[in-house]
This record gives C-alpha cells, structure tokens and sequence, in this order.
C-alpha cells in the first residue's frame, strides 16, 4: 500500500450543507478517516492548509474578490478538483444578485455599506478554475457524494445520471402533480438525484438539482404559461437555488449582466 | 497560523477558525501588557438573504431561509412558517404543532450531537479533530462512534418528516405537504429509546471534563414556557428580569453594523437608549444551550431533571466551558420529548390548514440549537415580501464571545502563542458560533505593542 490519497474540503459562500453532508456519513466517516487522510476539513479539523491534495472537495460560490485568488491556489494545489452542492455548480441562492444591483442589496442589508468587499456576482467555481467533475444538489445527495469520492480516488469517472426526476418519477409509479393536479413542477427539466422527493411528499418538484441534460426547458416554460401558471409565480420557479444555471438563468428572463465579477463596495 | 514580529506590534495569527460553522477570525490587541480590544471578526462573505427575498412569496420563506444555514435548516424554517402564520392569521392544529416539535428535536438531537462530539469534546483532549481523538484510544473511540449515532438518529427523524435531513422539503406555510402514518413515526421508537440511554452516558461523559476556571455575570436570555422545555415559542425571559412577547423583541434588542465583521452585533436596549454602562460590551448577552438550561431546566423532562441532579456540575452556571453539560441535557430532553411525542401521535386531519394571502407583518421566535432565531416579514395583499429581517443566534453572542475573549485576554498573553490560539479558540467554540447563519470567517489576532 502506498499513501493514503489526501482530501481537502473547501468552503466558499454556502450555508456548510453540502460539507455537512459528509460528516452526515455517521456509518462511513470513521471508515473514510482510516483509508484517506482528511488533510484540510475546518469545520472538523483544526489542521492548517499546507502542502498538495489529490482531491479537492469545494463547496459553495465565489463572492468576494479574496475567494478568486483562494479558488486559483485551491486549485494548483489539487490533481483532481470536483465541486459539490448548487452553490459551487451554479452560484447558489445567492448568485439572485447576478440578476439585480448588488448597491442596492447592500445598502439593504448594511447600514454603512462601505464596509463590506463584495463582487458584483455569485458564480460557479467552474467559471473561474478547471474542474473535473461536479456534483449537482441543494444539498448534494449522501449516496452520490460517497460514489464521488470512491470513484475518484479509483481513478474512474463517477456514475451520476444525468437524466430528469420525471423519468424516476415514472419509474416510481407517483401520480404526475402538473397533469393530475395542476401543480407546477420542475421534475421535467430538473437533473435527477433526490430519489424524487417533493413528488413522493405530494409536492412540485423545485429544482434543487438544476437543469438535466437534453431538456426543453422552453417548452415547461410554454406548457405553464398556457396552463395559467402566472408569470411573476413561474419566474420564481425557476430562480431560486440554480437561478444561474444555464437553461434556468434565461427560462422567463433576460440575463442582464456579464459574469466577469467587478469589485464593488 | 503565522507568527509576525514588529518592533512595535507583535502579531499572532490563525488564518480560519476551525470547527465552527462558516469563516472567521478574531484579534487582541495588547498595549504594555494591557489588553486594549477584542474583535470578533466575521468574514464569511454576505449572501444578502434579507434583501433578495424581497419581491419574493412569503410561502418561499421557509425553503429559502432554510438555505442560510445547512446545519439548522429546521430552525429557520420554523421561525418562517411562524412569522408568516402570524401576517395570515393561521392557526395549526395541535397535531401540526406537535409534528414541528418532533422535527425540531431531530434537530437538536443531530446539530448538539454533531457539536458535543465532532467539534467541541476535542478541545477538552488537546485534539486536533474527532478523527484524531477516535484513533487515540479504543475507548474514545467508542465515545465518538456513539456520538455519531445519536447524530444519526437525530437525522432520522427529520427525514422521516422532512423528507431529507439538510433542507427538509416537508414543511409548508400551514402544516406539511404530506403528514407520516402511526407506524411510519413509531419505526423510529427502538433507536430514539437507545439514543436516550446514550444521551445519558454523553451528559455523564461531558460533565467528567475539566472545565477551566471561569466565571462572568452572564444576562441569559431565551423563549420561555410554563408547560414544556421551549423550543417552538415562547416568552423572551432573562436571568435579569426581562420578560416580552416576541413581536417587542425589536424594542429590546438592536442590530448593528461595526466595520470588523460582516455580521450585525445584536445589543440589548432599554427604551430604544443603550442600557447605561461605560464599556462597549453595554447590553452583551448570550443565548443558546446554557441560557436555556439554567433558565428553563424546571420545564425539562423528569428522566433529564434527575440525571442532572447526579452530576459533579451544579446549575445554574455561569461557567460558558460547562455549555457542553447544558448541551448534553438537552439531546437527553430532545430523545424524551420525541419519544413522548411519538407515543401520543395522532395524524391531523388535514396535512395543512389552507389561507389566503394578505398584507400586514409578523414576527415569530423559535429556538435554534445555537439560541433564539428571530425572523420578521411584511407581505402585501398577494402575500409578496416587501420587508425581511432575520437575526440569527450568532449575531447575538458575538459581542458577549467578545467581552469573554477580553476577559481572558491576560491570562492568553502569558502562554506560547501556539497555545494562546488554542484556548481563544476553545472559548469561541463555548458558543457552537454557526457563522454561516451570522453573516448572513474567523482569524486569531494578538497585537502586542
């Protein structure tokens, strides 16, 4: 046996969930511990950051101009750097700023907003370094997360399907909320992952794990608005954890601003 | 950590305060010996939740504000639901009610579990993780493996309600979308009944540390409840006499901006004037675990009453290092109230009360694991959020974490620096700081000039 591979877990803008979800792992963590060294984890380790990783697991967006020079180091540190979680795939909740004037938020929310360094933009890690895989979800899936890291430290690429909750949702035998019940659901166009939740709880689905492959994003968006789905209620739909997402940044709205994020004050 | 020399200013630095939840740091800065100030610095970059909520449905709060913090998604979509209950006159059914305050316990079950043993019980051992203080001794190893079950356990029911235990997708503004079967809730019964002999066995464990000495006149401040251990609502009570409803908490407390940190202190006020005092820790208070303990044990079931009455710790405390006993009683009352809860559970007779959408605002406390969680919404007539204030229970400790570090700031500054980080750190971690919820990072300091 060689050396244990190295794991590092990083944090950018994101409510620690995703991260969470590993140490949610209550049946594997001390198994993981024992074959891998967990060389960088803060919120479980008082470990400082030194030397090289041969994986990378990074949560959340990036923000702030210190996040892009961290994410730059993050990944000439790393052989290999996946993403985990809607915040580090697609710019989380919080990229609804990309849509808006982050002056205003801040005068909102600050009483003297020159205090606080923040970019203009919420973006994905995948917009500012290389990486070589991503795990969709808000938050990820346990399941998927621990085939990740099996995966990854075995060298081959990680199984994720690819296709929409509503083919699981098929599978499952769950009656289809939008045409039973007149209930908008994402499950058409959303990326599967979540063992259909909101379905099976008699709920639309809301896109926790953004836009699936091969989709006709316009054609849900077309279906509602002729089902009477008003427009402010179906714009919310498909902005909230991956508003950013491509297939759901542009579903109901123009997309008003470049990524490139500007430091603002 | 890094270590910067001066030949006036002598830095010691942590660059991230590890584990807590979210990024920070903090400084100390020494004059001749004297300290001078503490900040709590709190850098964990702002999402702006209160401002692109507005424009939003009040029916997307809780899974919105869920997403503030991936440990205590619970607690905020508690108070969420509350609030907007309030603006719409909804009144649940005591089933629903009783549902919300079996998720919570998972809740406190999972968030206590996960702090007492992964992220607080290795500074009592001079570890660097639980990973590490598991591959110390067998025997600590068992300890950490029986914390993480309890963990699981606690997760277990808030899947079992919530549908997932980071952002539960169940709960809606006036009940849940689909309520569990008798027998679906008491599937859980054999492993909550193991977990409440373990939760003793944790209070028993915890309460055999050494705790350092130290003491402050604490104001403790949490819901209160003259029928059960509060979680879900309450009255605001203090240890010094304060007693409001929840919607007076603003004439109470203020939020405000200092240039250090990216979380807004909360401060108690009287009359909307700061309480009389020359030091800038006026109106410090803490909420949480051990303001709850020492002000509600009374409330605690029998099983945690009589176990805490045989430990070496005596309550009330005012020893914060002893907040990890209080937290420990509090998984115990968490595993009985679910049990108890389960026992006596009758579905409601609808998932949810149905409601009209309509102007006006409403505020609403609930109790999260770190402490009160405050969230207030003003709707207009279709029921769109024009105003969001949430004030989560870090921002409220920060200034008494503060005025702690100050007080032990000169016995800091004669140790190694090495160790001055680690017990400014073991202080912080008294307060299980969930800095992700704060700001809506933390870095140690010590200036010596």
């Amino acid at each position: 046996m060689g050396k244990k591979p190295r794991v590092g877990v990083f944090k950018f803008a994101s409510c620690d969930g995703c991260q969470l979800s590993l140490l949610d792992c209550e049946e594997e963590l001390l198994e993981i511990a024992d074959r891998v060294e967990v060389a960088y984890f803060l919120e479980a380790t008082r470990l400082p950051l030194t030397g090289s990783f041969d994986l990378a697991l990074v949560e959340g967006s990036i923000s702030t101009p210190e996040q892009v020079e961290q994410i730059h180091d993050i990944r000439a540190r790393s052989r290999v750097l996946v993403t985990i979680g809607a915040c580090a795939t697609a710019g989380g909740i919080q990229a609804l700023r990309n849509f808006a004037s982050v002056h205003e938020f801040l005068r909102l929310v600050y009483a003297t907003p020159e205090y606080v360094e923040t970019l203009a933009t919420s973006t994905p890690i995948a917009d500012h370094v290389p990486v070589d895989f991503e795990l969709r979800g808000c938050p990820v899936n346990k399941t998927q997360l621990l085939e990740l890291i099996s995966a990854t430290l075995a060298g081959r690429r990680p199984n994720i399907p690819r296709h929409s909750v509503c083919i699981d949702c098929k599978r499952a035998g769950i009656t289809c909320l939008p045409v039973a019940y007149g209930v908008p659901c994402l499950g058409p166009v959303t990326q599967s992952g979540c063992g259909v939740l909101c379905p099976s709880y008699n709920r639309g689905c809301y896109g926790c794990f953004g836009p699936a492959q091969l989709t006709n994003v316009q054609g849900l968006v077309q279906a509602y608005r002729r089902a009477g789905v008003p427009e402010d209620e179906l714009d919310r739909l498909f902005h909230t954890f991956n508003a950013w997402a491509p297939g759901f940044r542009e579903s109901t709205r123009p997309v008003p601003k470049e990524t490139e994020g500007n430091t603002e004050h | 950590m890094a270590a910067r020399q001066s030949e006036r200013i002598k830095t010691i630095r942590v660059d991230a305060l590890a584990r807590v939840e979210g990024e920070g740091a903090f400084t100390i800065r020494l004059r001749d010996h004297r300290v001078e100030d503490v900040q709590l610095r709190i850098y964990e970059p702002p999402r702006f939740y209160e401002a692109f909520m507005r424009g939003r449905a009040a029916t997307e709060a809780p899974d919105i504000t869920a997403r503030i913090c991936g440990i205590c998604p619970v607690a905020y979509q508690m108070s969420a639901v509350r609030a907007v209950e309030k603006i719409y006159q909804i009144h649940v059914p005591p089933e629903i009610r009783a549902l919300r305050q079996l998720l919570y316990c998972g809740e406190w079950i999972e968030s206590h579990s996960l702090h007492i043993y992964l992220l607080h019980a290795p500074d009592f051992f001079r570890a660097e993780s639980a990973l590490a203080l598991a591959k110390s001794s067998p025997e600590l190893r068992q300890h950490i493996e029986r914390g993480l079950r309890m963990k699981r356990h606690g997760n277990e029911i808030v899947e079992m309600i919530g549908g997932r235990a980071v952002h539960p997708i169940n709960v809606k503004v006036g009940g849940f979308y689909r309520v569990p079967t008798r027998e679906e809730l008491q599937r859980l019964l054999p492993d909550l009944r193991w977990g409440r002999d373990a939760a003793i066995e944790t209070a028993k464990w915890v309460a055999s540390f050494d705790f350092p000495d130290f003491t402050d006149d604490y104001e403790f401040v949490a819901l209160q409840r003259e029928d059960e251990y509060a979680i879900l609502d309450g009255v605001v009570c203090s240890n010094k006499g304060l007693r409001i409803r929840e919607e007076e908490f603003p004439d109470h407390f203020r939020e405000e901006q200092v240039p250090h940190s990216h979380a807004l202190h909360s401060r108690k006020v009287s009359n909307g004037e700061a309480v009389p005092g020359s030091d800038r820790f006026a109106g410090c208070y803490q909420v949480g675990p051990l303001a709850r303990w020492n002000l509600n044990r009374a409330m605690a079931p029998e099983i945690a009453r009589q176990v805490e009455a045989d430990l070496p710790v005596r309550f009330p405390t005012a020893n914060p290092y002893q907040s990890i006993v209080a937290r420990s009683l509090e998984v115990l009352t968490a595993f009985d109230t679910a049990i108890k809860l389960i026992e006596a559970y009758e579905p409601p007779a609808s998932p949810s009360v149905p409601f009209e959408p309509r102007s006006g605002t409403g505020a609403a406390i609930t109790e999260a694991p770190r402490g009160m969680l405050y969230h207030r919404y003003t709707t207009d007539d279709r029921g769109i959020l024009t105003e969001v204030t949430i004030i989560p229970p870090t921002s409220q400790n920060q200034l008494r974490i503060e005025k702690d570090l100050y007080l032990i700031a000169p016995r800091l500054v004669e140790l190694p620096e090495e160790d001055a980080c680690w017990e400014a750190e073991f202080a912080i971690r008294n307060y299980d700081p969930c800095i992700s919820c704060a700001t809506h990072f933390l870095k140690l300091q010590i200036e010596r000039q």
